[in-house]
């Protein structure tokens, strides 16, 4: 079985964020650039399944849709343990783009792990695009993930408690925290070793935005909070009615 | 010049930051009350490749350069200076020592599992009467034909109780005085070895440091290291490489120092606002910070000149001294900053300000390193 991982590239998570000159994208500059914490405890998990059933999962490969900037956040990958690495050479300006470019090289891997959201802007759709547009099936809120016998055991948090499926491949799992204890730290072996390993740079395909973003805002400053006496009911009407306006 | 590092490099960092903020903050505190080894953290960094980061691959090192593991001794030492100095003897007193000067029989028998971390190592110069003035060696190994007699104590020996294998200087020839000190590699549960009680130390109290007692013991001819008489120049060369490991280590005590002090600045009230826009505050962080960078810049020259092949002993000399001045220096203003706090274990810094003391003392006093500095200024 070979296993695809799909890695964001996407700002530290302590970059003070600020938009470029039009709003419609965020400034880069100085920006510190990650792998998307979701794709990385889904790719803990594929090097942890990896070790587990060595004669069972013959490669681990991760994919990315972006320009060579996210080259070095491939490689992080491969110093985990990635075998190869794919960039496909294009912006990623919205998720059925990427999920339209993924879908050229996704369909040999009979199972592909996608973190449930990305942490630059939280769209949780690229998982679900890419499934449909591989016509597989996919299943989200995935918290645990086992090989038996040539199926997998699938755990899934909901309302109330934990579901637990056995599917078949090719299936896509879109994961969340859960799916792996701790993100795994890689070796100094593997870091040296992460230029030695194939990172394959492939052409886009042609495809529209099913998006564009029009604007970027920074939400409204929230004005200081008015404490009112717990007994003072009636000042706390005045001000709703006067003030807040929603009487 | 070109003062970026390279995509390797920022790796290793990060991984370095990434197990200390995660794993090595966890026991911490404990491990300095309780004076407990590491053991879990030995092997989990072993396993990272954290113990012999600097040996080449054939002998199961990690190839790095001599910044990667500056990188990596900050970030460690930030959280965790026991478990740094324990690393640091690893790899730039015993690792080195065997790299650079050891035979290929002492590589394939000690220097492999050295460096994989399967077993740890110790450097055994000091001793009672003999700290600075390490020409003073009354370890004596005696030539006996087909192996060295070995009596004598050394003392303040870090990994003394959890290492497996000894680096060892002895006096071969006493009419030689320093000309006449020889070193040697040896198995720590030889036969005669025995060790003192566990020092209870100010601080770095999670690394162990014992006396080692040495009674009739024997140590085959294979285990010398270079020439008989070679022993005080090798000493002398692997501090020069130890240095660049304590001189990160002070480092790190003092970026986290900082670290710490710029977070609790900023969130700690009096007269109505963070103390850090107290100007008295905001300065004392300014010139923590400049120190902090002066220190980092010649801790990575003095790695990069290393890493060149260069002569480096003064550069080290410098880094090694001024980061251990300014980590004394900085763990304190840390401690003054955060006031009451400052004072109780919980808030860490006050072990990071015991732990900086140790780093002016051990391998090369401060005042040592200004010998050397100054000795190169007027030749």
């Amino acid at each position: 079985m070979k296993i695809l991982v799909l890695i964001g590239n996407v700002p530290d998570t302590t970059t003070k964020i600020k938009f470029n000159a039009d709003q419609t994208g965020i400034d880069t500059a100085g920006v510190q650039w990650i792998i998307n914490p979701w794709d990385e405890f889904a790719l803990t998990r594929a090097m942890e399944l990896k070790e587990a059933y060595a004669g069972a999962i013959s490669s681990v490969v991760v994919a990315n849709v972006g320009s060579s900037q996210t080259e070095p956040t491939l490689r992080k990958a491969l110093a985990v343990g990635a075998d190869k690495a794919i960039r496909i050479d294009a912006e990623a300006k919205d998720a059925f783009f990427v999920a339209t470019q993924l879908a050229q090289i996704a369909g040999e891997y009979e199972l592909i792990l996608a973190g449930i959201e990305a942490s630059d802007y939280n769209g949780s759709a690229v998982g679900g695009m890419l499934a449909e547009l591989l016509d597989r099936s996919s299943v989200s809120a995935v918290t645990g993930l086992d090989l038996k016998d040539d199926k997998l055991l699938v755990t899934r948090e909901i309302d109330g408690g934990n579901q637990h499926l056995l599917c078949t491949t090719p299936l896509l799992a879109i994961v969340q925290k859960g799916i792996a204890k701790e993100v795994r730290i890689p070796a100094m072996r593997g870091i040296m070793m992460a230029r030695t390993k194939p990172l394959e740079v492939v052409a886009p395909v042609e495809s529209s935005y099913a998006t564009s973003i029009q604007k970027l805002e920074l939400p409204p400053t929230k004005a200081a909070c008015k404490m009112v006496a717990e007994d003072n009911v009636k000042e706390l009407v005045r001000l709703l009615k006067e003030e807040a306006k929603v009487l | 010049m070109n003062f970026e590092l390279t995509e390797e490099q920022l790796m290793i960092q990060q991984a370095a930051r990434d197990y200390a903020q995660r794993e090595l903050i966890q026991d911490v505190l404990e491990r300095d009350a309780n004076a407990t080894f590491p053991a879990k953290h030995v092997k989990a960094l072993a396993e990272l490749g954290f113990m012999g980061m600097m040996v080449d691959p054939k002998y199961n090192g990690g190839g790095m350069d001599t910044i990667s593991y500056v990188l990596a001794m900050e970030e460690l030492s930030k959280i965790d200076a026991s478990m740094s100095v324990i690393v640091s003897v690893n790899n730039s007193l015993v690792c080195y020592g065997l790299d650079k000067y050891g035979d290929e029989f002492q590589k394939e028998k000690f220097l492999k599992p050295l460096a994989s971390g399967e077993k740890i190592g110790a450097f055994l110069l000091s001793e009672p009467e003999a700290g600075s003035d390490a020409t003073s060696q009354r370890t004596i190994a005696e030539d006996k034909g087909d192996h060295y007699l070995v009596n004598g104590t050394k003392n303040w020996i870090t990994n003394a109780n959890s290492a497996s294998t000894y680096i060892l200087i002895a006096q071969t020839d006493p009419a030689k005085k320093h000309k006449g000190i020889t070193a040697f590699v040896l198995d720590k549960n030889s036969p005669g070895i025995s060790l003192g009680p566990h020092e209870d130390k100010m601080g770095m109290r999670s690394s162990d440091t014992h006396s080692v007692m040495f009674t009739d013991v024997k140590v085959p001819k294979e285990n010398r290291i270079g020439e008989e008489g070679f022993g005080f120049t090798f000493a002398m060369k692997i501090l020069e490489g130890g240095r660049i490991g304590i001189a990160a280590q002070a480092l790190g005590l003092a970026s986290g120092a900082l670290e710490r002090a710029v977070a609790y600045a900023k969130e700690r009230k009096a007269f109505g606002t963070a103390i850090a826009n107290h100007q008295a505050i905001a300065f004392k962080l300014s010139d923590m910070a400049v120190k902090v960078e002066n220190a980092r810049n010649l801790c990575l020259k003095a790695a990069w000149l290393k890493d060149k092949g260069e002569a480096f002993g003064v550069a080290s000399a410098m880094a090694k001294q001024y980061a251990a001045d300014i980590a004394m220096e900085v763990t304190t203003e840390a401690v003054q900053i955060h006031g009451g706090y400052g004072y109780v274990k919980e808030y860490h810094v006050e072990r990071l300000m015991r732990e900086a003391k140790l780093t002016q003392i051990y391998e090369g006093t401060s005042e040592i390193q200004k010998i050397v500095i100054s000795r190169s200024l007027l030749r």
